[in-house]
C-alpha cells in the first residue's frame, strides 16, 4: 500500500493526473501550503495575474483556445469573492473550469474568521457544482468529480473550497480514475425517432434555416454542421456565441442574427418556415420579442440540456442531444433540397441592406479596423471585450476554419477581453491573438498589462478609443434624446485619462496610436512582426459611430433600425 | 395563460451540506412559486427525500422538473401529480377565547373531520383547545377555513406535505 500523503501533495498529484499544464493563480493566507507545493512541482506553468477576476477570465480564454478544462487557484475571502463575476461569465458561456479556493480551517468556519466567506453559498447559482472539502479522505474524490462535471454534458465552472487544515492533513494518496455520480448523467445518446421527425420536417420545408449556437463549437461539430448544411443546401445563421462554427466564406453562411445581426439573417429568421436550431438557448438578444420570433416557422431545437428546450421558445420538435452526435446522424440522412429560390431571396435581402458603416466623421472607421484585422490576422484567434467594438467585430471580422471568436456572450462582462486574450495566447501559442476592445472595458482589467509583460504574452491589443461608453451612449442617442449622462469618459475640459501611450510606456509595452484609416494595415503589420510581448494599437474612433442594424430590446427581429 | 395548479414533486437528493439551500435557491432565483418543502432522511442515510409542493402552470412545471433534474446533487425527480400516492400533512391548530359552547363545537368539528385518529384534540385549557391533524394538504385547508370562519382566535402551524407512491394503483 502506498504511503499516505498531505492534502497539498494530493492536490498537485490530481492536477498532474488531469493533465493540467497551466493554472491561473493568486496567492493568499489560506492557500500558502498549496502554493508552496507548486514551488516544488515541475511541469505546471503558474500564471500570476494581478486580480482574481482577471484570473478567471484568463482561464476562460485558455479553455476556449484549448478546449481543455481551465484551473484557477485563489485564496479565501476577498480572493474568492473577486472570482464571482468571472465564474458567472463562465457559467453563462458554458466554459469548463475548476476554481479552487482556500478556506479558513474547519474549526473556524462559521466564526466570521479573518478572510472567511461562504464562497460555496455565494456561487451556488453560478456553478454546476460547489463543495467544501470537510474531510481529507474525500479530497481526491471531490477533485475528480470537479473535473468530470466541469467538462462533460453542458460544461461549466465547478468550485472546490479547501480549508487550510485539509491541505496539510495526511491521508490516502489515491486519486480515482473515475467517480460514479448517481445524480449526474450527461446525455450521450440521441432519440432516433425524434431526430428523424426533425429531419422530415426540415426536408419538407420550403424555406429552411439552420440557427447554430455555441453548443456546436463546444461539441466540436463544426465539420458535421458544414457537411450537413452543404449536402442539404440550407442556409445557416449563427448566434454571437456560434460565430465561427460555419466558415464565413461558405456561400450558405448568412451571418449572425439577433439584436445586431445582419438584415438578411434577421429577415431569414422571420420568414423561414422551418427553423432548425442547434446548440443555442434562445437568449433574448437572439430572439427579440419572443411572441414574434420566427412567426412562420415550425421549430426544431437540438440541445444537450433538456432544461434549455422549450424554455424561452416553444418548440415543435425537441431533440435532447449533443450537437455532434445529432449532426453525425443527420449527415447520414441528408439529401439535397431545392432551396435556390429561398437562397436568392436571402441574397436579395443582403444586397438591399448589406453590412457596412458610413464613413466616420472623425478618427478611424471601426469597419476599416476589422477589415484590416481580416487581412493581416486571417489566422488569429479573435478575443473581444463587451460593447460596440464587440458587435462590430462580430459583424465585420470574417473567421476562417479553425479561428476562434472568444467573447463574453451570456453575461456580457466588461473587462473580459484583455485577460481572456492573455489566457488564449498562453493556451494556444501557435495562433496569434488579436484583442478587440474598447476604452471602457479595457480599463476594467488593464492591470493585467503587468501579467502580459512579465509572462511575455504576445497579444495584439486593438483598442477602439472613442472616449465613451459607446454602447450605452448609442442607446442614449437613439432612445433617450441624446442625454449623455455618465457615458463620456473624458473630463469636462475634454482631457482624457489615461494617455494610453504614456500608460503603455510605463509598462514598457510597445504602443502605437492610429488616427487615420490609411494607417490601419501598416500598424497591424508592425504589431504582427513583434513577437516578444503585447502590443497596444490605440485606434481613435468617433463616439458617433453606431452599431447597426439594431433591434431594440423586446421588439421583434423584423423591426430593425438600419440608419 | 395556462392554469396555475398545485402540483407535487418528490426528490431524492444527496444528504449533504448545502443541498437544501441549492434546491430552495433554484425556486427563488427563477421566481418559481414554492408552496411547501419538507425534507427527511430515507432508508439510506446518505440520501434524503424532499416533498415539494408548487403552484405553477404546465410549462413552468416542466421547466422546474428539468432544472431540478439537471442538478448534480439531485438523484431522482418524481412527479407526484400524475401517479397514485399517499400524502399527509401535520397540522396543529390552537383555538383560543372559547366559552363552553365553543369548546363543544370544536370537539364536534374534530369528530367530523376525524378518520380513524387523523384529527384529535390533543390538549385543552380553560378557554382553548389544540387540534392535532394528519390529513391531506387540501383537507387541512378545508379545516383551517372552517375554524377561521367559526372562531375568532386561531393559531396555525403546518408541517408541509409528505408523500409516497402508492403500492396498489387504486389507492389514492
Amino acid at each position: 500500500m502506498a504511503l499516505n500523503i498531505t492534502g497539498r501533495k494530493l492536490f498537485v498529484k490530481a492536477l498532474k493526473e488531469e493533465g493540467v499544464d497551466t493554472i491561473f493563480a493568486y496567492p493568499g493566507g489560506m492557500i500558502t501550503d498549496i502554493i508552496d507545493e507548486l514551488y516544488k512541482t515541475e511541469g505546471i506553468r503558474v500564471i500570476l495575474g494581478r486580480h482574481e477576476q482577471a484570473l478567471v477570465h484568463e482561464a476562460e480564454g485558455y479553455a476556449r483556445a484549448t478546449g481543455k478544462t481551465a484551473v484557477v487557484l485563489v485564496t479565501s475571502g476577498p480572493g474568492a469573492t473577486n472570482t464571482i463575476t468571472g465564474i458567472a461569465d463562465a457559467y453563462y458561456d458554458s466554459i469548463p473550469m475548476v476554481i479552487f479556493t482556500g478556506q479558513v480551517p474547519l474549526h473556524l468556519i462559521g466564526n466570521d474568521a479573518f478572510q472567511e466567506v461562504d464562497i460555496v453559498g455565494m456561487t451556488r447559482s453560478i456553478t454546476k457544482l460547489g463543495v467544501t472539502v470537510r474531510n481529507r479522505e474525500d479530497m481526491g474524490k471531490l477533485m475528480k468529480m470537479a473535473f468530470q462535471v466541469a467538462s462533460t454534458g453542458k460544461p461549466g465552472p465547478v468550485l472546490i473550497d479547501i480549508p487550510k487544515d485539509i491541505q496539510v492533513t495526511v491521508g490516502s494518496p489515491d486519486y480515482p480514475k473515475q467517480v460514479d455520480i448517481r445524480g449526474y448523467h450527461p446525455n450521450e445518446t440521441v432519440h432516433i425517432g425524434q431526430l428523424k421527425k426533425a429531419y422530415r420536417l426540415l426536408k419538407n420545408a420550403k424555406n429552411p434555416l439552420i440557427l447554430a449556437g455555441g453548443g456546436v463549437r463546444i461539441s466540436g461539430a463544426q465539420a458535421e454542421l458544414l457537411e450537413f448544411a452543404t449536402k442539404m443546401n440550407i442556409p445557416v445563421t449563427t448566434t454571437v456565441m456560434g460565430k465561427g462554427v460555419m466558415p464565413e466564406d461558405s456561400p450558405l453562411y448568412i451571418g449572425n442574427c439577433g439584436m445586431h445581426g445582419r438584415y438578411a439573417a434577421n429577415k431569414a429568421v422571420t420568414e423561414c418556415d422551418v427553423l432548425f436550431s442547434i446548440g443555442t438557448r434562445f437568449n433574448d438578444r437572439i430572439t427579440g420579442d419572443l411572441e414574434k420570433f420566427a412567426p412562420k416557422a415550425q421549430i426544431v431545437h437540438v440541445d444537450i440540456a433538456s432544461a434549455s428546450i422549450s424554455r424561452n421558445v416553444v418548440v415543435d420538435v425537441p431533440v435532447t442531444a449533443d450537437a455532434k452526435i445529432a449532426l453525425e446522424r443527420l449527415v447520414e440522412y441528408a439529401e439535397p433540397m431545392k432551396t435556390e429560390k429561398w437562397l436568392s431571396t436571402i441574397a436579395q435581402w443582403e444586397s438591399e441592406h448589406p453590412l457596412s458603416m458610413p464613413k466616420s466623421k472623425i478618427g478611424v472607421c471601426p469597419q476599416a479596423i476589422c477589415e484590416g484585422i481580416n487581412k493581416v490576422f486571417s489566422d488569429a484567434n479573435i478575443v473581444t471585450d463587451v460593447g460596440q467594438h464587440q458587435m462590430w467585430a462580430s459583424q465585420f471580422i470574417k473567421l476562417k476554419k479553425g479561428q476562434e471568436f472568444i467573447t463574453s456572450g451570456g453575461l456580457g462582462t466588461m473587462g473580459f477581453g484583455f485577460p481572456a486574450a492573455l489566457g488564449a495566447a498562453v493556451g494556444n501559442p501557435e495562433r496569434p491573438v488579436v484583442l478587440v476592445t474598447g476604452d471602457g472595458g479595457f480599463q476594467m482589467n488593464m492591470q493585467e498589462m503587468a501579467t502580459a509583460m512579465t509572462e511575455k504574452i504576445p497579444v495584439v491589443i486593438c483598442l477602439f478609443n472613442n472616449s465613451n461608453l459607446g454602447m450605452v451612449r448609442q442607446m442614449q442617442q437613439l432612445f433617450y434624446g441624446k442625454r449623455y449622462e455618465i457615458t463620456d469618459l473624458a473630463a469636462k475640459d475634454g482631457s482624457y485619462y489615461p494617455d494610453f501611450q504614456k500608460w503603455a510606456e510605463g509598462y514598457g509595452c510597445k504602443a502605437l496610436r492610429v488616427t487615420d484609416a490609411a494607417d490601419v494595415v501598416t500598424a497591424l503589420e508592425t504589431a504582427r512582426s513583434y513577437k516578444n510581448g503585447p502590443v497596444l494599437l490605440e485606434f481613435i474612433v468617433s463616439p458617433d459611430d453606431l452599431v447597426l442594424p439594431m433591434v431594440k430590446g423586446g421588439t421583434p427581429l423584423s423591426d430593425m433600425i438600419l440608419k | 395563460m395556462e392554469k396555475m395548479k398545485n402540483r407535487w414533486i418528490a426528490l431524492y437528493v444527496e444528504n449533504q451540506v448545502g443541498v437544501l439551500a441549492k434546491v430552495s435557491g433554484l425556486f427563488s432565483a427563477k421566481s418559481y412559486n414554492l408552496q411547501t418543502l419538507t425534507v427527511g432522511t430515507t432508508e439510506h442515510e446518505d440520501v434524503s427525500r424532499m416533498t415539494i409542493s408548487v403552484k405553477a402552470d404546465d410549462v413552468t412545471f416542466e421547466q422546474i422538473k428539468k432544472q431540478l433534474n439537471a442538478m448534480v446533487e439531485v438523484i431522482k425527480v418524481i412527479d407526484l401529480t400524475t401517479i397514485p400516492i399517499h400524502m399527509k400533512e401535520i397540522l396543529y391548530a390552537t383555538v383560543q377565547g372559547l366559552d363552553s359552547v365553543g369548546k363543544t363545537e370544536a370537539f364536534q368539528i374534530a369528530e367530523v373531520f376525524d378518520r380513524g385518529g387523523s384529527v384529535k384534540i390533543c390538549d385543552i385549557g380553560e378557554d382553548a383547545v389544540l387540534f392535532e391533524c394528519t390529513l391531506t394538504e387540501n383537507k387541512n385547508n378545508e379545516l383551517i377555513s372552517l375554524l377561521k370562519s367559526q372562531f375568532k382566535k386561531v393559531r396555525i402551524v403546518r408541517g408541509g406535505a409528505v408523500a409516497i407512491e402508492a403500492i396498489s394503483r387504486t389507492n389514492r
